[in-house]
């Protein structure tokens, strides 16, 4: 068991330890993102007729657009993983990238969903907020911060995915060791997840 | 050979490209030190601006700065990485019997999050509009309109969680794969087991004052609102998250200690610790019922009548696993063969001080008496009985347990046994005024006082000083030791668990051959106990 190198443990790989380790780290996502559901929850109590008319301010066609690109993604990650542990490593590859490629697609539809109400006045301390009411300026920080946190996830996921396709293609994730890729799944999923909290509590809220 | 020489890198690389647990758990150590002296230096100086109250020695800004920053380097980059990071880092796989963490490159991040956080703290002092002054909380509203440099230190503080969330996933995998063959839960050493707890505290809450101080951020960049009473938000839902993270973040603090003071006392008291299972899932207990209580800091704040009975109610029952925590150690002290040592002096030092922190919480737990001591010195006094007589004799009887082992060097018994003294006095002076001077109504972070305090604070300051000198003493024996020290023996204090059984100073990779676990641990006397 014992070589000279100074990381001993890394010659042997935990994958069950690597797995539980990473379930931890979504937890940790998950209640980052609980404290937002918190104060949602909160406010939509107190205001609940300011939260239905923001809901009428958002684009529920792009909304639900998104919802379907990242289902379809989750779809692809896991036949990604599939495919590399049966061997078909074309199929993996192909199946990765085009995760990659609904991710950027997300993040479009983003940035032209986020231009188009930027474009109409609608974000946290304009000049129209100032003459709503108070619940409206609420629902637009909470609606900014929660889908640009949930953004911000979607580009680390990008990353995760590239690196693992980047992997894949140097065979440093195989079919014998895919404990990576299917971490970086997990990660995928998960925000494939609070998407589908997000839809509802925004988009539907009207 | 010992982790100490051996290795491929040499100099500095060695140290801070290392993955070994141990050389990780040093560089903590080093960097926590530091700072713990920096934030002393500032307490003296808030001393000596309540003694110069009449020429003040500092305009209130600064002190305003003062206690804010000497709260943020003592709370986020001393007593809450505290234990874990050094201790837990260096001993929990010894303990367990591992080679090293389960992760030890993650482990190796976390040290230089905390380095990233510490230096963006640092820069807000000096950058900008000067040093935060809101207070270590940073509540909103003030937070959020403060003119000075809040944000930068905000997201220091935000860095630094991530440093404590990676050490608890760390640690919980660790504990739950790297086990040595036959070490069932129930023979882990109980230092492992308040680790335990502690971990999943770090995972679970750190999240939520992430998302918090993110929040205050994006507050002060765009104005979103959601803490801004001007714009529809609620300052008390600030609070309610802040609190949900950090008054579990005491049991962070507070728990570890818990388990090394579980480690000295049945080594210095020759017996079997008393009730090891019920010292276990009291830390558990405490970990849980510690994460429902945060309410008790706002019972002024305006919540309701009823959260505020629940939440007092709930406050008095998780003193219980506290209290089974005390009353083991002092049975397990009972017909012991005691030797006070200096690690068993501070170790009871540290159940003495923390009783009486522990006590003078749950007089603040009762809502009639918490009207009048809320925003006191009576909870400075309290919380620094609980942090500092707690946490911090924890670390330092720890620090001592350890030393030798750590470093293969022993330490002057006598000057440790020497500074104690100044240490002790010191510090009930200057607490114990606290708590006075809080039940006579001296409000906190006040940077002058009325006549009627005077006296109180005279006392304060006399001991704060005499305390920082006992802290010197204590450190510099122990730099000394570092350099000219005897060599030290394999189990200098008689102790029982895993660490004793192997070379001083461990080497690199821990075991040549990993230990099989027949037994419960502290079996002093392996016919009966």
């Amino acid at each position: 068991m014992s070589t000279s190198s100074s990381t001993p443990s890394l010659v042997h790989k935990d994958y069950e330890g690597g797995k539980l380790g990473m379930w931890l780290f979504l937890f940790t996502e998950i209640l980052l993102f609980g404290g937002l559901f918190i104060l949602y929850s909160a406010y939509r109590a107190r205001y609940p007729l300011e939260f239905h008319e923001g809901g009428q301010h958002l684009n529920a066609v792009i909304g639900i657009a998104n919802t379907l690109i990242l289902l379809t993604s989750s779809l692809t990650v896991a036949i990604s993983l599939t495919a590399l542990q049966k061997g078909e490593r074309r199929r993996s590859l192909l199946c990765l990238a085009a995760t990659i490629v609904l991710g950027l697609g997300f993040l479009v539809n983003k940035y032209i969903e986020w231009s188009g109400e930027i474009s109409h006045g609608l974000y946290p301390n304009s000049p129209l907020m100032a003459q709503r009411p108070q619940g409206d300026q609420i629902f637009f920080g909470l609606y900014y911060t929660m889908t640009g946190l949930h953004g911000l996830h979607v580009i680390a996921g990008i990353i995760a995915l590239s690196v693992m396709l980047g992997f894949v293609l140097r065979h440093k994730v195989t079919r014998t060791d895919f404990n990576k890729l299917e971490n970086a799944g997990l990660y995928w999923h998960l925000v494939d997840v609070i998407w589908i909290f997000l839809l509802p509590l925004f988009y539907l809220a009207a | 050979m010992s982790y100490l020489t051996e290795g491929r890198r040499k100099g500095i690389r060695s140290w801070i490209l290392s993955t070994d647990h141990k050389r990780i758990g040093v560089l903590y150590l080093v960097s926590m030190v530091s700072l713990f002296f920096i934030a002393v230096l500032i307490g003296v100086l808030m001393r000596i601006e309540q003694l110069t109250i009449e020429t003040p020695m500092f305009e209130p800004q600064t002190y305003n700065a003062f206690f804010t920053v000497h709260g943020v380097i003592m709370i986020f980059m001393f007593v809450l990485p505290g234990l874990p990071a050094v201790f837990g880092n260096f001993f929990l796989p010894i303990m367990i019997g591992a080679k090293d963490v389960s992760f030890p490159r993650l482990n190796l991040l976390s040290w230089y999050f905390f380095i990233a956080g510490t230096g963006l703290v640092v820069a807000s002092l000096f950058t900008g509009a000067g040093p935060p002054d809101t207070g270590w909380t940073f509540y909103a509203p003030f937070s959020l309109t403060s003119g000075t440099n809040v944000s930068l230190g905000v997201f220091g503080a935000f860095v630094l969680g991530f440093s404590s969330i990676l050490t608890g996933l760390n640690f919980i995998t660790t504990i739950h794969r790297l086990r040595a063959p036959g070490m069932k839960w129930h023979r882990m050493p109980l230092f492992a087991w308040s680790l335990y707890g502690t971990a999943w505290i770090q995972v679970l809450a750190t999240p939520i004052i992430g998302i918090t101080l993110l929040l205050v951020i994006a507050e002060r960049l765009f104005g979103i609102g959601v803490f801004d009473p001007a714009k529809g938000g609620d300052p008390l839902l600030y609070q309610h998250l802040f609190w949900i993270y950090s008054h579990p973040a005491v049991y962070i603090m507070i728990l570890p200690a818990m388990g090394a003071i579980t480690e000295i006392i049945p080594t210095f008291a020759r017996k079997t610790i008393f009730g090891y299972k019920a010292i276990a899932y009291s830390s558990l207990a405490i970990a849980f019922l510690g994460s429902l209580v945060w309410g008790h800091h706002m019972f002024t704040s305006g919540m309701s009548e009823k959260a505020n009975l629940v939440f007092s109610l709930l406050t008095f029952i998780v003193a219980v696993p506290s209290a089974i925590k005390v009353f083991n150690w002092t049975a397990t002290l009972y017909k012991g063969s005691i030797e006070v040592r200096p690690p068993m002096l501070y170790a009871l030092t540290f159940v003495f001080l923390f009783a009486i922190g522990g006590l003078t919480g749950l007089m603040q737990g009762a809502l009639a008496v918490n009207v009048q001591l809320h925003d006191t010195y009576f909870i400075v006094g309290h919380f620094h009985y609980v942090m500092f007589g707690g946490t911090g004799m924890g670390f330092f009887a720890a620090l001592l347990y350890w030393f030798p082992k750590m470093f293969g060097k022993t330490y002057n018994e006598k000057i440790a046994v020497f500074a104690w003294v100044p240490i002790f006095i010191g510090f009930n002076m200057l607490y114990f005024a606290m708590l006075v001077l809080g039940y006579m109504g001296m409000p906190r972070r006040y940077f002058t006082h009325l006549p009627q305090y005077r006296t109180g604070h005279i006392i304060a300051s006399i001991g704060g000083f005499i305390l920082a000198v006992g802290l010197v003493m204590f450190f510099a024996n122990l730099v000394v030791a570092l350099k000219r020290g005897r060599k030290a023996e394999q189990n200098p204090w008689g102790g029982v668990t895993l660490e004793w059984k192997i070379p001083t100073p461990p080497p690199l990779e821990n075991f040549s051959i990993i230990p099989r676990i027949d037994d419960r641990p502290y079996r002093f006397n392996p016919e009966g106990s």
